[in-house]
């Protein structure tokens, strides 16, 4: 008992190898817009890999570009074959390719499960290197003339100015770190004198952020230094004090820009994967209703088609049962080659 | 004797029409390009109106706009006439009104080319406004608690961080108005006294620059207030610091932004309408092509296709002469006019 059986007449046939061929040139453009977000995605982390420690995993971009070329070639060769399917000396070359392309094609989808998966579950993992990197970051602000970090200033301005954050977890990161290099700092001044001494480790702290925290938005000027100070300041109370600087921090905001851009590629990816099985479903019936012409010259004759041979049970009873065979052929083989050897 | 005569047969007039239609709906994309980059052009000019007095001028996008609109119109239709030229039972209905449409045509050819020109002339006017502009926004900087004018600050801070300038000329700009707004002074405060009392206007002026100045790739932290105080930082030379501020002034770069985009759109419109003038005289040879069939029942027969039927000249003096004998016609018709009044 066929699964899903379907009478075809050449109407039908023409109609759904048309259909279907349609559908494939969509997947092709699906497969191209995979590839480029993939590209999107690459790039975009490569531009923000100086916040992340350079520790960043490409793994999803690389995956997304190769799926994304997968999907094209596929699909290029399965709208290529229904195209031919209508033209019997054409179709038949490619009659004995069919099977194992849709293997290759149940097998594409699972990659793409995959991928899907993966863009979900890796968003915990750029978290994690978010947090980390952005730590460094802030700590190597000052370093502008140690080879290697010395546009880390600059990329860490940016990257707050065009996100609107301030510091890690909030502004407050700033009073922890010295983010004034030692070259612009009086020494000899009994100010820095006392401020460097007043802790452990012998850095210039202050209740200071730097100039790319400041809020465009906010009615008055800046207020960059001596924020915590109320007096310092005419009618300012920091307590209160919304819209002077950015009060979100940068892991939160580069976080969700990430998260949402990986989301909604994975939203694509599961799009994709049920149109490539609607392709795949398409094509069986296809070649089903062209096998099973009752009489092979006649074009105009009809024919049945099918999505599986037998049930779903019997199927996969048939599966398990080749697969015993295969084991079973393997110790045959294996106990001949320890007779021949006695 | 015609301008540019080509003898066609039935394979050449086939493929003349199938190229010709090829070529109108690549200029109807053309079209296209041109309606979205008027449209492009209005919104940035939108975007920073504020900054420009809400005063500038926004014929030059509209134009774009309405030509892009027509263009498609025009060029669908003669698509259309094209797809039909080769079936004669169809063409037929379309001959009558091929002339007036390839007149049409020509004007508007002509009015493309004039639309190209003011894309790169405009920008003589949108100096002058961006000039004027920026000086109020600077000089309304402050004025956060004013309706209609709370916004210019966030405004001006993200133009000077977008466009990466400071001030109108240059950040001395800044040192010579009051950009910190009198709710924020602290009047009894004897520094800010002195300061207002400093000046004719009353004005709290300081050698600081809003935060916005700041060039991010500056090795250190940024010096915003008391510029020109070098005992006020350590290390610090305010006449040779090239990378605490932006240097250049944000009327330069805004006008080398803006000249940009109406120099490349222009560029585009003269690309646009060399397009449009090829696809007119494809038009022509396929209407003159298909009016001089030797035998009209024959579509397999001889013809021949021109620009003009006469030559330059001679075409010339015809319109001259028309428009000579139309005058003429109305005079005669004022005299008879006349004559019958006069009997009656």
């Amino acid at each position: 008992m066929p699964f899903m059986p379907v009478k075809f007449n050449l109407q039908k046939r023409v109609k759904l190898a048309q259909g279907l061929w349609m559908i494939y040139w969509l997947s092709v453009i699906v497969g191209i817009l995979l590839f480029s977000l993939g590209i999107f995605f690459k790039i975009e982390l490569r531009k923000r890999s100086e916040m992340m420690d350079n520790n960043e995993s490409h793994l999803v971009p690389n995956l997304l570009i190769l799926v994304g070329l997968l999907a094209c070639g596929v699909n290029a060769f399965g709208g290529k074959v229904c195209h031919d399917s209508l033209d019997p000396i054409k179709f038949a070359k490619w009659k004995p390719m069919l099977k194992p392309f849709l293997l290759l094609c149940c097998g594409f989808n699972a990659l793409l499960l995959l991928t899907a998966l993966l863009c979900f579950l890796m968003q915990f993992a750029v978290y994690l290197t978010l947090a980390e990197g952005l730590k460094n970051s802030i700590k190597f602000y000052k370093d502008t003339d140690t080879p290697g970090r010395c546009f880390m200033k600059r990329t860490l301005d940016l990257t707050q100015i065009e996100f609107r954050c301030c510091g890690n977890n909030n502004f407050r990161d700033w009073f922890e770190v010295q983010w004034i290099s030692n070259r612009y700092l009086d020494m000899s001044n009994d100010l820095v004198k006392d401020r460097v001494l007043s802790n452990v480790e012998g850095k210039y702290l202050m209740d200071s952020v730097p100039f790319s925290c400041c809020n465009p938005g906010s009615p008055r000027p800046c207020i960059q230094h001596h924020l915590t100070n109320n007096s310092a300041h005419y009618d300012y109370d920091h307590r209160i004090e919304e819209l002077n600087i950015w009060t979100r921090g940068c892991r939160e905001a580069l976080f969700s820009y990430f998260s949402s851009m990986m989301t909604s590629i994975g939203v694509l990816i599961i799009a994709t994967i049920i149109l490539e099985s609607v392709d795949m479903a398409g094509l069986k019936y296809l070649t089903t209703a062209l096998e099973t012409m009752e009489d092979p010259e006649n074009p105009e004759c009809e024919s049945d088609g099918w999505l599986l041979e037998k049930g779903v049970k019997e199927t996969f009873g048939d599966l398990l049962a080749k697969l015993k065979t295969l084991g079973k052929t393997n110790q045959v083989v294996e106990g001949g080659d320890s007779v021949s050897i006695l | 004797m015609a301008l540019m005569l080509i003898k066609f047969d039935m394979k050449k007039r086939v493929k003349l029409a199938q190229t010709v239609w090829f070529m109108y709906w690549f200029a109807v994309m053309a079209g296209v390009l041109v309606f979205s980059m008027g449209l492009f052009f209005k919104i940035e000019l939108r975007k920073r109106s504020e900054l420009m007095d809400n005063n500038e001028s926004h014929f030059l996008p509209n134009l774009l706009i309405l030509m892009g609109l027509v263009a498609c119109g025009i060029n669908a239709f003669g698509g259309k006439v094209c797809y039909d030229s080769l079936d004669p039972s169809k063409f037929v209905k379309w001959k009558p009104m091929l002339k007036c449409f390839l007149m049409v045509c020509v004007g508007f050819n002509a009015l493309l080319l004039v639309t190209a020109l003011l894309c790169f002339l405009m920008r003589i006017p949108l100096q002058f406004t961006l000039a004027e502009g920026l000086k109020n926004g600077m000089k309304y900087y402050k004025d956060t608690d004013t309706p209609g004018r709370c916004y210019m600050k966030r405004t001006l801070d993200l133009m000077q961080i977008e466009f990466r300038c400071c001030g109108n000329d240059n950040f001395r700009d800044w040192f010579e108005i009051q950009w910190v707004s009198n709710r924020y002074l602290d009047f009894s405060a004897k520094e800010v006294k002195d300061r207002i009392g400093s000046n004719v206007d009353g004005q709290y002026l300081m050698d600081g620059v809003p935060f916005s100045c700041c060039n991010p790739s500056s090795p250190r932290p940024c010096i915003q207030l008391q510029m020109t105080n070098n005992s006020a930082y350590y290390s610090y030379d305010h006449y040779t610091e090239e990378l605490n501020v932006w240097k250049r002034g944000c009327r330069d770069s805004m006008l080398s932004y803006y000249g940009g985009l109406m120099n490349t759109i222009g560029l585009l419109v003269v690309l646009v309408t060399m397009l449009e003038v090829a696809v007119t005289i494809g038009l022509q040879y396929i209407d003159s092509s298909l009016s001089t069939l030797v035998n009209p029942e024959d579509p397999e027969s001889e013809s021949e296709g021109w620009i003009l039927e006469k030559t330059v000249k001679e075409t010339f003096t015809d319109i001259m002469d028309k428009m000579k004998s139309m005058g003429k016609g109305s005079k005669v018709d004022e005299g008879g006019e006349a004559a019958v009044a006069t009997v009656s």
